[in-house]
């Protein structure tokens, strides 16, 4: 068996919110013990409204947002404190793409200048090799050699992102970590990049995060799929089976929410209530408010991630469990 | 909420003993009271004398200590020139003063601020070309040779009014312009750049989608959006209505606080020299705290602000 | 014979000498639901815009807007007032940044009431109350002082609605009115818009990139590319069978929720710029169908024998059998 990639124990990000000028800072739980497990070259879809946690998750996960208890290993090792020398080396191997790509890239340098930054960074390889690698990069990622001397806001969106991941890819990272790279783009253009994201990633063995709220683009791009809601992971499966028969009442009604053309709203499961507050954290199953199927037990005690056989995990009182809690 | 202003007037408080403390030292260090006051002359037990009198051979700090210590129990201490009260001395001119700033400062927001609003709402045309480029003018040319200049055009070419003096309204018509012309351009600059970004923003496209007179879209919807970046600069101005007229009353030999103040630090009178500046440092503090205090009125998003 | 609600008639718009909008022809039916699709840039949200006279002052508008037969394209200031809000509503896409930060919720619902009912004081809060309860506020009563921060992105687009609804129109514009939101909010609106437009009988546009959310709220479809419609028919029709390449890219490029997970296919290129459309066809250089005619004369938006309106020289060709994507992945 091979191991885990990246492995994530029990993260837990808290935030200090102040409500108002005068009011005393809250805590406020961003995520709340999430354990993750990726094998290489494995995609891991995050799936969740705002403010359920997916985001800093993401960026905890590269270390870049610091978790207050919990761990993460990479290639089987703890990762490094943020800042040192050595996470900084560790960052080559994992690399983020953000959604907005006219925020990640500089406005002052050309494109490839920017996509050979992380060769100079990391001084991977020799100088007379990097022109060649930025040409044999911009390439994969579809763009054109004439392309090389534009500016950012000479591009388009959709090349832009291109950009961005080429710059990503220029280290040969193991761990590509997503985070709603295609939101920003158009229907059209969308499917050129997750098409692209789809065959750089099985050509390289790159495992990758993909975080997005757009449960489409999530179902065809990853293998397994976490469904989050307000910091915890509450229900985890291979993205067929999912999508296709969701397990946890909230993952059922996302999929029912996703609006299919050519079929009329009649029939379909809308979710009532909106997402509730992170800062004011409902008791029992925080989904129990806006639950259709909510009893006594969801309003009082919380329930565990479990197995719930074929691989698949669910944290839901109604879905009987398999074995013992998987996350201690 | 009670919080939050007892904050801001400690750090007031602060901001004005800094202010006090920093004036105590820099003037001690920049000249002799003595040698000033009695002229190079004088025989040195006089001066040495004049020291005793006034405190001046005490060491530094037990100066500092008394002056605070005399601060505190309301003392300004007292005008070595002219023996009477520094505060007093203060006191009368600020009515002067306030002659020339108050109407200077109405000018500044009854021109700058509609002339900015203006120029946003009609951009790229004559008018909008026109407000930068008198903005630019008035907050370019330095009071004093805007003054002269309204002195030479006014007073010696056409000869309707009057260079200098109090004596009747006629004489604070050209301080006051000279004051007020800078101020408007700032203000009109940065009303216009307030309103064009403003009038950028969605929710005035959806007060014009619903049918609001264009009136009320400017004026009920876009301007009190504007406010905050207008009232940072107005309380700036008004922090500065009692320092502000320095050069403009030397120019025109008008008898404020900016006059006695230039008179004092060249007679190095210490006592009035500390209560002009403590005085300005309080009103630019208080103009402060009220600016502040203004922000989460006119924006409610500032009252509920999440902090880290 | 009655005139329709709305009539655009070559409807053209430009910004700085440069033209977006090329010449739109639209009706609007009393009650009727009509769908605008298409990509950024494509003109659906400037349509709307140029019509109300909402665009900044640049823009140079052409061309004929009349409701029931009056024309409002060029019109003085207080016709369009009259119009806006009062005939002809619109919501927006970013509901959070859409409301007036500064003023509370309730002044801006009886704001819109005072202007097109005549409502003040006491009649104008409870009728914008009961605005607010029929969007599905809840608790509006206490809420009705708050300002547009204290309310989620969701019920913002809710209190949009209410406020849209304070005049009465006989046509609601939705202009991306789910994009900005969660996707169980996107439904909830989604369900909420369905329901007051069966509840007061006004029409609708609905504006949106998302094909899906279109099919669940419009009877009627127009297709739009570079400031043309390329595509217009019944919601059943245009999405059953697409004739237009580029409607049929559209629907091709959505990746599926059900079904065997297969491969995106993609529009190849990307949305031409408006200062420098191609000759012909403005969609042939991104078109697999297009021959030499598609490059040099632009097809004319013209009626099909099954009741659309197409412009296209080379249509997808009618199959009986729904489309069949031909590239799977991996078997799943």
């Amino acid at each position: 068996m091979t191991s885990a990639l990246l492995e994530a124990n029990n993260l837990v990000r808290i935030y200090q919110i102040r409500r108002g000028l005068f009011g005393k800072p809250t805590p406020v739980r961003a995520v709340n013990g999430v354990s993750i497990k990726l094998m290489p070259g494995e995609t891991l879809g995050i799936v969740g409204e705002s403010g359920s946690g997916k985001s800093t998750l993401g960026r905890m996960l590269l270390g870049i947002d610091p978790a207050q208890s919990g761990e993460v290993k990479f290639e089987g090792k703890p990762m490094a404190p943020p800042g040192t020398a050595e996470w900084r080396a560790l960052r080559a191997r994992m690399q983020f793409v953000y959604q907005d790509p006219l925020a990640a890239l500089d406005r002052r340098l050309t494109i490839a200048t920017q996509i050979g930054e992380p060769l100079n960074i990391h001084k991977l390889i020799p100088k007379e090799h990097r022109a060649a690698r930025v040409e044999e990069l911009m390439s994969a990622v579809g763009l054109r050699r004439d392309q090389a001397g534009r500016f950012p806001h000479e591009l388009s969106g959709g090349q832009r992102q291109r950009a961005v991941i080429a710059r990503a890819l220029a280290s040969r990272p193991r761990l590509l970590v997503c985070d709603e790279p295609v939101s920003a783009l158009d229907v059209s253009i969308q499917a050129q990049v997750v098409n692209m994201l789809r065959d750089l990633q099985e050509q390289n063995r790159i495992a990758m995060i993909f975080i997005s709220h757009d449960l489409k683009v999530v179902r065809n791009i990853a293998d397994r799929v976490a469904v989050m809601y307000l910091g915890q992971i509450v229900e985890e499966a291979s993205s067929d089976v999912i999508f296709h028969s969701p397990r946890h009442p909230y993952t059922e009604a996302l999929v029912s929410s996703v609006p299919v053309p050519g079929k009329i709203l009649e029939g379909r499961r809308i979710l009532q209530g909106e997402p509730p507050n992170p800062a004011k954290r409902p008791s029992g199953c925080a989904f129990h408010p806006r639950c259709p199927l909510a009893s006594d037990i969801c309003r009082t005690s919380a329930p565990d991630l479990r197995s719930i056989g074929n691989g698949r995990t669910a944290a839901c009182h109604l879905v009987p469990g398999e074995t013992a809690p998987v996350a201690a | 909420m009670i919080r939050f202003v007892l904050t801001r007037l400690l750090r007031a408080v602060m901001t004005i003993f800094a202010v006090v403390t920093f004036a105590f030292v820099v003037l001690r260090m920049s000249g002799d009271p003595a040698q000033v006051m009695l002229g190079p002359d004088v025989p040195q037990d006089a001066v040495d004398a004049f020291r005793k009198a006034w405190g001046l051979d005490q060491p530094l700090w037990v100066q500092y200590l008394a002056y605070i210590k005399s601060i505190f129990s309301g003392d300004f201490g007292v005008s070595m020139r002219d023996k009477v009260s520094a505060l007093q001395l203060v006191l009368e001119r600020i009515p002067a003063t306030l002659q020339l700033t108050l109407p200077a400062l109405l000018l500044k927001l009854l021109i700058g601020i509609p002339a900015g609003v203006y120029a946003a709402l009609h951009r790229q045309s004559f008018a909008d070309r026109g407000v930068i480029l008198l903005a630019i003018f008035g907050f370019t040319i330095p009071s004093f040779v805007m003054g002269l200049l309204l002195v030479l055009i006014f007073s010696v070419i056409l000869g309707v009014l009057p260079s200098g003096g109090q004596d009747t309204w006629m004489h604070s018509i050209l301080p006051t312009i000279t004051m007020s012309i800078g101020g408007i351009g700032i203000l009109a600059r940065f009303s216009r750049s307030a309103m064009i970004e403003v009038m950028g923003q969605p929710y005035i496209r959806t007060a014009s989608a619903k049918g609001l007179k264009w009136s009320d879209v400017v004026w009920g919807h876009a301007l009190p959006n504007a406010a905050v970046p207008i009232v940072t600069i107005v309380g700036f101005m008004v922090g500065s209505l009692i320092a502000g007229a320095v050069v403009v009353e030397s120019i025109f030999s008008w008898p404020g606080i900016g006059r006695l103040l230039v008179v004092s630090v060249t007679n190095r009178d210490l006592a009035v020299v500390q209560c002009i500046l403590l005085m300005i440092a309080a009103t630019m503090v208080i103009s402060n705290l009220v600016v502040d205090l203004l922000y989460g009125w006119l924006d409610p998003r500032l009252r509920a602000q999440t902090a880290h | 014979m009655i005139p329709n609600l709305v009539e655009l008639r070559s409807l053209r718009v430009a910004f700085d000498g440069v033209q977006v909008l090329h010449g739109i022809d639209l009706d609007v039916g009393r009650g009727e639901s009509v769908g605008l699709v298409g990509e950024s840039g494509c003109g659906k949200s400037v349509t709307w815009l140029a019509a109300l006279g909402l665009l900044p002052g640049k823009a140079s508008v052409t061309g004929s807007v009349r409701i029931e037969g009056r024309e409002i394209c060029g019109g003085s200031r207080h016709v369009l007032e009259e119009v806006r809000g009062g005939r002809i509503a619109m919501i927006f896409q970013d509901p959070s940044s859409s409301l007036n930060p500064v003023i509370r919720i309730g002044r801006q619902i009886t704001e819109a009431l005072a202007i097109h009912r005549r409502l003040h004081g006491e009649a104008a809060k409870t009728e914008a109350l009961r605005l607010m309860d029929m969007v599905g506020i809840p608790d509006a009563r206490r809420r009705f002082d708050l300002y547009p921060h204290e309310f989620s992105g969701g019920q913002c687009q809710r209190l949009m609605i209410a406020m849209a609804l304070a005049g009465q129109p006989d046509l609601l514009i939705a202009d991306e009115p789910t994009t900005a939101l969660d996707a169980t909010i996107q439904a909830q609106i989604l369900d909420l818009l369905v329901q007051l437009r069966a509840e007061t009988g006004m029409a609708m546009v609905f504006i949106s990139h998302d094909l899906g959310a279109v099919s669940q709220v419009c009877e009627r479809v127009c297709a739009m590319y570079a400031g043309r419609i390329v595509e217009q028919g019944r919601m059943e029709q245009l999405f059953a069978e697409p004739r237009h390449p580029y409607t049929r890219g559209l629907f091709d490029a959505i990746p599926r929720i059900d079904g065997p997970r297969q491969r995106l296919i993609p529009i190849t290129g990307t949305v031409p710029n408006p200062k420098n459309l191609p000759a012909g066809c403005a969609f042939s250089p991104r078109c697999g169908r297009a021959v030499e005619a598609c490059r040099s004369d632009l097809p004319n938006l013209e009626p099909i024998h099954d009741g659309r309106r197409l412009a296209c020289h080379r249509p997808v060709p009618v199959v009986s059998a729904p489309p069949v994507r031909t590239r799977t992945l991996e078997a799943v």
